[in-house]
C-alpha cells in the first residue's frame, strides 16, 4: 500500500488545561474524501486546526502529523508558514467574513500566490484570473477589483475555494463550507470541492455535521465525539452498518420525524395575509433621476389556520424574513393587509394593532445573538409581559416563568442564570419558552434550528410538535432546510423573487412538486438515501468492465 | 466617488448654518447691547448710541441682521476688531500658520507614537508591555494642560534648561516669513541655528498639545486592532501561510483604520480647544492666544469671526477624514 498523504497518530490536544482531543488518529490517501463528523464541541474543527497548526496560544498538543511523509510536529512557525496556503489550502465555514472587507478579491487570491512563489505581481494576478476562472467566477463578470461586500455569500465561498486551491495544495481542509449557504448554492458549491479535488489528485478532509451532505461526498467517514474518534469506516458500510451508538444516534437524529404528524381537521383561519406589498426604496443612481425602488414582497397571500403548521421555504434573499418582518408588524407594507384571527391587524398605511401583536411570537435563528446577555433568563423570557395590559406580577409572574421553563423541558432554577451559561439547544429552548409565555396563537419560526446539531435539532423538533399538539399553535416554519420543513410542516409556501410559486399540503408537495422551481430545491437538497444510492451505483459501474 | 465627496460636502451647508446661528447669536445673548459694552466706561448719548447701532446695522429686526451677517461672511467678510479695527479675517491669518505649524507637529507626534503603541499593545495582549502602554495612555489622557505644561516648563526649561520658555523663535533671529511656518522658514533663511532655535520652541508645546489626542488614538487603535485580530479574514491570512507579522501589518491594520481615522479627526476639534490652553502657557502667537487675548479685550467681532472661522476648518477637516474613510473603505462609498 502506497504511504498516505496525511497520517495522524495519537493526537492529543490541550487547550489551557482543558483537553479536547483525544488519541486521535486518521489517515487519507491521494485523491480521497475524508469526512468527519460530529457534533458541535466534538473536535472537529480543533483536529483541522491542529492540521494547520493554526492553535490558540495556550494549546499544547502531542502526537504525530505527517503530511506526505514530512513530520509536521517538528516545524516551527516559519516552516508551518511555507506549508500552509502550499501544501494545504483550508476552506472556512463562514464566507460572509473570511474575506478581507477592505481588499479586492483578486488581491486576496494572488497574494497565496505571491507569498509562496517569487510570482511578480502581474504573473500572481494572471494565476488569481485562472483560478477564478476554475472556481467558476468568471472573468466577464468577476473582475479581480471586486470587493468581497458585493458578492453573494456563494460566490465569496467561491473566491475562499479559489484562494485555497491557487497553488493546488496536495491537501484541502473544508471545515463546514455549505453550513451557511442556501441549499442550490451548497449544492453547487460541493460539486465544485468535489470537481477540484479529482483534477488536481488532493484529498479532502471535509467536515460537517449534515449527514446527508457526507452521504454525497465522502469515502471514507470517521466520527468524533468529545474529542475521540468513535467509529470509522468506508460510507456504504457506516450508513448501513453503523457500530457505535452515537453514530446510530446521529442517523436517527438526521432522518426522524417528530412522532404522530395529525391530519388536521379545517379549523378556523388565525392569520391571513392577503396581497402583501413591501417595496424599499433604492439610492438614487444620480442626483435626478426618479428614486428606484426593490420590491422583496411582491403580491403574497398566504393563510394559517389555528394549530396548524405551515412552512415558508425558499433561497435567502427571496424576501421570506421581509414577509415575517411585515407579518411581525416589524415592517410596514406598501400595499396590502394582514388580519389575526379575522381583526384587522396590520394594513398600508397604518400602525400594527399592539392588542393583537401579543398573538404573534417569534423564535429567531441565532439563539445566542437573539438575547441580551446582561440579563437573566427570568427577566428575558418574562418580557413578552409588556405586551398584556394585566401583566402578573411577584408570585405570579415567578410562577408563570417557572411553567414557561418546565413547557420546554428546563428547570425552575434555570431563571436565575444567564444566557451564556446555557448551550445552543438549551438557549433555544428558552427562546421558545419566550415565544410561548403570553400564550400566543401564532409562533413563527425564523429558521430556529438551522444552527442545531442534528440531535438536538430533532429534540426541539420533537418539542414544538409536542407543544403544538398540546396548545393548538399554529407554526409559520420559515426556512431554506427542506428536510426539516418536510418533516414538521402540513403545508408549505415556496417563495421565489419575492412571490410565492407554490403551495400545498407538504407531502404532495415533495412528491409531486408543479413548479420548476420547487423541483430545482428538492433536488439540491441532501438525501443521505438518494446519495447512498447514487454512490453505490457509481461503485457498480465501475466495477463492471 | 466623487458623489460620495458631493454627497458629504451637501451635508456641511446645515452643519455651516447651525454654527453660523450660534456665532451670530452669541454676540446678542449677552446682557446689554454691544454698543454700550464696546463705549465702555466713556458713556455715550442717547444720538450717539442710535447712530452707532445705525452703523453696525443692529438697528434691523434679528432676521435681517443674520442675513446681512451671513452674506458677509460668504463673501470673506467676518467682521472687523474692535481694537484693532483690522478685519478679524486679516488677523485670523496671520496668525494661522502658528497654529497649524504647532497642531501638525502635535498631530504627527499623536498619530506617529499613537498607532504604533496601540498595535503593540494589542499584539502584545495581556503582556507587561500592554499593561504599561495603556497606563502610561490613561494617565496621559487624565493630565490636564494648564498643570502639564507648566510643569515639563520647569523641568525641562527650568531645572535642565534644555528648552526655551516661551515664543516661538529666539529673537536673535530676523528673517523673513514667507510660509508663515518657522520650521520652514528657519531653514530658507539659511541662517546658523535658527533652525535649532524654532524647533527647540515648538518641541514643548507640540509634546504638551499631542499629549492627550496621543492617549485616546492608542487606546482606540488597541481596541480596534483586537477586534480586528479576532475576525475571520485574520484567520484565513493565516491559514494561506502569510507570517504572522504581516497578517497584521497588510489584513489587519486597514481595517483597525477605519474607526482610527474617525478619532483622528475628532481630535482636531480637541486640538484647537487644546491649542487655547497651551498657546496661551507657551505665550506661542497663534489662534489661540489670540482668541484668549480677544476674550480679555473683548473684542465681540473678534471672537465671533474667530469662532466661526474655527468651526469652518474643523467642519472641513472632518469632510477630509470622511472622503479618507471613504478610501480606506471600500463599503462606505456606496451607501
Amino acid at each position: 500500500m502506497s504511504k498516505p498523504l496525511l497520517a495522524v497518530e495519537h493526537l492529543d490536544l490541550s487547550i489551557g488545561d482543558r483537553p479536547v482531543l483525544r488519541d486521535v488518529g486518521l489517515t487519507l490517501e491521494a485523491g480521497e474524501v475524508l469526512g468527519i463528523v460530529g457534533e458541535s464541541g466534538s473536535g472537529k474543527s480543533m483536529t483541522a486546526n491542529a492540521i494547520m497548526q493554526l492553535l490558540p496560544e495556550t494549546a499544547q498538543w502531542t502526537g504525530s502529523i505527517r503530511l506526505d511523509g514530512k513530520a509536521l510536529e517538528g516545524y516551527d512557525e516559519a516552516r508551518m508558514c511555507t506549508v500552509r496556503g502550499r501544501e494545504i489550502g483550508m476552506v472556512f465555514q463562514e464566507p460572509m467574513t473570511a474575506l478581507n472587507p477592505v481588499r479586492t478579491i483578486g488581491d486576496q487570491v494572488a497574494e497565496t500566490v505571491r507569498i509562496h512563489t517569487d510570482a511578480s505581481r502581474r504573473e500572481a494576478r494572471d494565476i488569481a484570473r485562472e483560478t477564478l476562472n476554475r472556481v467558476g467566477l468568471p472573468e466577464e463578470r468577476f473582475s479581480l477589483d471586486r470587493y468581497p461586500h458585493d458578492l453573494s455569500g456563494g460566490q465569496r465561498q467561491r473566491v475562499v475555494i479559489a484562494m485555497a486551491i491557487v497553488l493546488k495544495p496536495k491537501l484541502l481542509i473544508a471545515d463546514e463550507p455549505t453550513t451557511a449557504l442556501d441549499v442550490t448554492t451548497q449544492a453547487n458549491i460541493l460539486a465544485l470541492l468535489k470537481r477540484l479535488v479529482a483534477e488536481d489528485g488532493a484529498g479532502l478532509v471535509l467536515i460537517t455535521h449534515d449527514l446527508a451532505v457526507m452521504a454525497g461526498m465522502a469515502d471514507r467517514i470517521v466520527v468524533m465525539r468529545n474529542g475521540a474518534i468513535v467509529e470509522d469506516g468506508r460510507t456504504q458500510t457506516l450508513f448501513t452498518t453503523p457500530h457505535h451508538p452515537h453514530t446510530k444516534a446521529l442517523l436517527e437524529a438526521s432522518t426522524s420525524a417528530p412522532a404522530g404528524k395529525r391530519q388536521l381537521e379545517t379549523s378556523a383561519e388565525i392569520l391571513t395575509v392577503s396581497g402583501v406589498v413591501r417595496d424599499y426604496a433604492l439610492p438614487r443612481r444620480s442626483l435626478f433621476s426618479p428614486a428606484a425602488s426593490f420590491c422583496a414582497v411582491d403580491h403574497v397571500s398566504m393563510a394559517l389556520r389555528r394549530g396548524e403548521n405551515v412552512g415558508l421555504v425558499g433561497e435567502s434573499g427571496c424576501g421570506k424574513s421581509t414577509l415575517v418582518r411585515t407579518i411581525l408588524g416589524l415592517d410596514p407594507l406598501t400595499t396590502g393587509s394582514i388580519e389575526i384571527g379575522g381583526l384587522p391587524f396590520h394594513a398600508a398605511g397604518s400602525k400594527p394593532d399592539q392588542a393583537l401583536r401579543r398573538k404573534v411570537q417569534v423564535v429567531f435563528q441565532d439563539p445566542y445573538a437573539s438575547f441580551d446577555p446582561r440579563h437573566r433568563v427570568a427577566r428575558l423570557i418574562g418580557e413578552p409581559f409588556h405586551l398584556l395590559a394585566d401583566a402578573p406580577r411577584g408570585k405570579q409572574r415567578r410562577e408563570r416563568i417557572a411553567a414557561a421553563l418546565a413547557d420546554v423541558g428546563l428547570q425552575p432554577d434555570d431563571a436565575e442564570r444567564y444566557i451564556h451559561e446555557f448551550s445552543g439547544g438549551e438557549r433555544q429552548r428558552i427562546a421558545i419558552a419566550r415565544a410561548l409565555i403570553i400564550e400566543p396563537e401564532i409562533i413563527v419560526l425564523d429558521e430556529a434550528v438551522s444552527a442545531l446539531d442534528v440531535s438536538i435539532r430533532s429534540r426541539i423538533l420533537d418539542l414544538l410538535a409536542d407543544l403544538s399538539r398540546r396548545r393548538s399553535i399554529a407554526y409559520l416554519f420559515v426556512s431554506h432546510d427542506l428536510s426539516v420543513v418536510r418533516a414538521i410542516t402540513d403545508r408549505i409556501y415556496v417563495m421565489q423573487a419575492g412571490r410565492i410559486i407554490e403551495e400545498g399540503e407538504t407531502e404532495r408537495v415533495f412528491a409531486e412538486p408543479r413548479h420548476a422551481y420547487t423541483r430545482s430545491l428538492i433536488a439540491a437538497t441532501p438525501d443521505i438515501e438518494r446519495e447512498l444510492a447514487k454512490s453505490r451505483r457509481k461503485a457498480e459501474r465501475a466495477a463492471t468492465p | 466617488m466623487l458623489q460620495f465627496i458631493l454627497r458629504r460636502i451637501a451635508v456641511l451647508v446645515p452643519t455651516f448654518i447651525g454654527v453660523s446661528l450660534i456665532a451670530f447669536s452669541f454676540i446678542r445673548l449677552l446682557p446689554g447691547d454691544p454698543v454700550i459694552l464696546m463705549a465702555g466706561e466713556h458713556g455715550m448719548t442717547p444720538a450717539q448710541h442710535a447712530a452707532a447701532m445705525h452703523a453696525l446695522g443692529l438697528d434691523k429686526s434679528l432676521p435681517l441682521q443674520y442675513l446681512d451677517y451671513l452674506g458677509g461672511v460668504l463673501t470673506g467678510d467676518f467682521g472687523s476688531s474692535v481694537v484693532t479695527k483690522r478685519p478679524v479675517i486679516d488677523e485670523f491669518f496671520s496668525r494661522f500658520p502658528a497654529t497649524l505649524e504647532l497642531s501638525i507637529c502635535a498631530m504627527i507626534l499623536a498619530v506617529g507614537i499613537g498607532i504604533p503603541a496601540g498595535m503593540l499593545a494589542a499584539i502584545k495582549r495581556g503582556s507587561v508591555l500592554e499593561q504599561g502602554i495603556m497606563g502610561t495612555a490613561l494617565i496621559g489622557y487624565s493630565m490636564p494642560i494648564f498643570w502639564w505644561g507648566p510643569l515639563l516648563i520647569i523641568l525641562f526649561s527650568g531645572i535642565l534648561g534644555w528648552t526655551p520658555v516661551s515664543g516661538r523663535i529666539s529673537l536673535m533671529y530676523y528673517f523673513p516669513t514667507p510660509t508663515g511656518f518657522m520650521l520652514i522658514d528657519s531653514l530658507l533663511s539659511g541662517q546658523e541655528g535658527a533652525f535649532t532655535s524654532a524647533l527647540s520652541h515648538l518641541v514643548l508645546p507640540a509634546i504638551v498639545l499631542a499629549t492627550i489626542p496621543l492617549a485616546v488614538i492608542a487606546r482606540q487603535t488597541r481596541s480596534a486592532m483586537l477586534e480586528v485580530l479576532g475576525e475571520d479574514y485574520v484567520r484565513t491570512a493565516r491559514a494561506k501561510g502569510m507570517p504572522p507579522r504581516r497578517v497584521v501589518g497588510i489584513h489587519a491594520l486597514r481595517n483597525a483604520m477605519i474607526p482610527v481615522v474617525t478619532t483622528i479627526g475628532l481630535q482636531v476639534g480637541v486640538l484647537m480647544a487644546g491649542a487655547i490652553l497651551t498657546e496661551t502657557i507657551f505665550s506661542w502667537p497663534g489662534i489661540g492666544k489670540w482668541m484668549v487675548d480677544s476674550v480679555f479685550r473683548r473684542d465681540y467681532p473678534v471672537i465671533q469671526g474667530g469662532l466661526l472661522i474655527i468651526a469652518i476648518i474643523i467642519m472641513l477637516v472632518n469632510l477630509a477624514v470622511d472622503v479618507l474613510y471613504g478610501f480606506i473603505n471600500p463599503r462606505i462609498r456606496h451607501t
